[in-house]
């Protein structure tokens, strides 16, 4: 059986990936699972400087869900070059940075300063709800999306993920405008933004106002987001959006997902990364699956 | 022995009503054996609309029995839920979380523990663990009125005051009227309640040259420190994001008064 796939020339030993944000860079939930199991370890946005991020209260439940408004707090790309990567660099996983600013400068600044670190792929999150300065507009609007990402890649030196936001009206025009600038590849959905009241206190529930929403009551929107997505482009897509078993994955894959992402689903089950690897092993026993790649985009018109 | 967090499956030995919409269950686990005075447990809801694990703190350990005993209001679906348990229903549980009260501190010192509210039930094993190794221990309960849950149970590790807010039983007031009143002495206070009174122990401390622990709670996802969902902001740069926020989860819930601005 072969769960290998390739992005951009990457070879994963599995699509099993951990979706930015819900994984810190693997030291909290390496106590419950085995991070060499896992196809990539994508990391918790880092910044040029440290952020420290919204007010408090920062998550809440929503139906199937949750929403959050954590603000992208992060220790800066100094920090997380000493730190973090060396600790990645101790397992046998794919390391993917993921990388936030405010402007295409503080960007571009974090791109440069990983250009020499050990790391396989970056993700750029031009898509986080919760972050006011503008970083959400370069994924929202074509053209800007069209720009950073040009700009980004003149610099990176390592293959180029654009995570897409679904709070757009037409997820197929912003996955084009990635690849014609120049991305690797692109992951979607980020989180559904979102606003939950409380009616007894008749206020806010998050000091944000608004919250990005994941969790497994999104699945059906991101299935589908990616299917337009993976249609619309050549270059490969990494689905998430509330993925909580192998059976989840297989479907992102048939959507046309080349590799799969657990998000929030870390924070109900924080086995879910194994239990997917595992999940998909089995479905592809039981189908008699020689080569996931058969999977990918498999059900289309 | 294995100090790693876990998600495993609890068996309910028992659950009772203590007060109106306080309830106290016991729950056989091996983590009882891990488990110390100001850490908690997420206990996760069956009902899949509710996702996340409640984080509960521990009111009692018994490590011989591995038996672990939770009390906890009632506040919304998933606590409600846990209400409905019966001996011998199984739930899923995360833990040990958190850091929990520095006992070994209050060696030779005359520690007083206060718990507002909810925060009570904490009290319960850091009294028994203080009293254990070899403190006397004085405890503070403040009430909302004379429903005075876990009393008895304080009783049997500590000499206890009772404050109410409607001065139906004990001093009328709060923690601190009673340290007051009744002329406390302390040189160490540990502390679990509702922030207004956690914010008057650290003013209070301050004032008197008084160390103080105090345990904060704040709406969490992950409970292992990887969302960055709870933090609170902190006089030092904090050794994880190097920005001033702690994550209680896992940097707390207990802190040096002095270490967090709330």
């Amino acid at each position: 059986m072969n769960t290998k796939v390739t992005i951009a020339g990457v070879e994963f030993k599995n699509p099993v990936m951990t979706a930015s944000g819900t994984f810190g860079s693997g030291m909290e939930y390496g106590e419950f699972v085995d991070l060499n199991r896992l196809g990539a370890v994508v990391t918790k946005g880092v910044a040029n400087v440290p952020w420290p991020g919204n007010p408090t209260p920062r998550v809440a439940e929503v139906y199937g869900g949750m929403l959050n408004a954590i603000g992208l707090q992060n220790p800066g790309i100094d920090v997380f070059l000493k730190r973090d990567i060396p600790f990645l660099k101790q397992y046998d996983t794919k390391i993917i940075v993921n990388v936030c600013g405010k402007t295409v400068e503080d960007y571009l600044e974090v791109v440069e300063k990983l250009s020499d670190a050990p790391v396989d792929m970056l993700e750029i999150n031009v898509s986080c709800p919760n972050v006011k300065e503008g970083a959400i507009a370069f994924g929202q609007k074509a053209e800007c999306l069209f720009d950073i990402t040009s700009q980004i890649k003149k610099k990176a030196k390592q293959p180029v993920i654009m995570k897409l936001s679904p709070n757009v009206t037409d997820i197929a025009e912003m996955a084009r405008a990635a690849e014609a600038a120049g991305a690797d590849a692109v992951s979607l959905i980020n989180t559904i933004t979102g606003m939950k009241i409380d009616i007894h206190k008749r206020a806010f529930v998050l000091a944000n106002k608004t919250g990005g929403m994941s969790g497994p009551a999104i699945k059906p929107v991101a299935v589908r987001m990616v299917y337009q997505a993976s249609h619309a482009v050549k270059i490969p897509v990494i689905g998430m959006g509330g993925i909580a078993s192998g059976e989840d994955a297989i479907e992102f894959l048939l959507a046309g997902a080349s590799a799969v992402a657990v998000g929030a689903m870390n924070f109900v089950n924080p086995y879910a990364t194994e239990e997917v690897v595992k999940g998909i092993e089995e479905y592809m026993n039981r189908y008699q699956i020689e080569d996931i790649k058969e999977l990918i985009g498999a059900v289309r018109e | 022995m294995e100090n790693k967090k876990k998600k495993e499956t609890a068996r309910v030995l028992s659950q009772k009503e203590l007060a109106p919409g306080i309830y106290d269950m016991w729950i056989e686990t091996e983590m009882a054996k891990r488990a110390f005075a100001g850490q908690f447990i997420g206990v996760y809801p069956r009902d899949k609309e509710t996702l996340l694990p409640r984080p509960i703190s521990i009111c009692e350990t018994d490590r011989e029995e591995g038996k672990l005993r939770i009390v906890y209001r009632t506040a919304g679906k998933g606590t409600k839920e846990f209400a409905g348990y019966q001996a011998g229903d199984e739930t899923e549980i995360l833990g040990v979380l958190g850091n929990g009260f520095p006992v070994n501190e209050a060696k030779g010192k005359h520690v007083v523990l206060m718990g507002g509210g909810i925060g009570i039930p904490p009290m319960v094993e850091l009294a028994r663990e203080l009293k254990e190794a070899g403190n006397s221990v004085i405890v503070i309960a403040g009430y909302r009125d004379d429903k005075l849950f876990l009393k008895e149970d304080l009783e049997k590790y500590a000499g206890v005051y009772v404050a109410t807010e409607d001065g139906s039983t004990g001093v009328m007031g709060n923690v601190l009227t009673v340290m007051e009143e009744k002329n406390v002495q302390a040189d160490m206070i540990m502390a679990c309640g509702p922030m207004p009174m956690l914010r008057a122990i650290k003013k209070y401390s301050r004032e008197n040259g008084i160390k103080a622990y105090i345990s904060l709670e704040e709406r969490m996802a992950c409970g292992v420190g990887a969302c960055l969902g709870c933090v609170c902001r902190t006089k030092d740069i904090d050794h994880h994001s190097h920005v001033n926020n702690a994550r209680i989860c896992t940097d707390g819930p207990v802190f040096d008064a002095e270490d967090v601005e709330i």
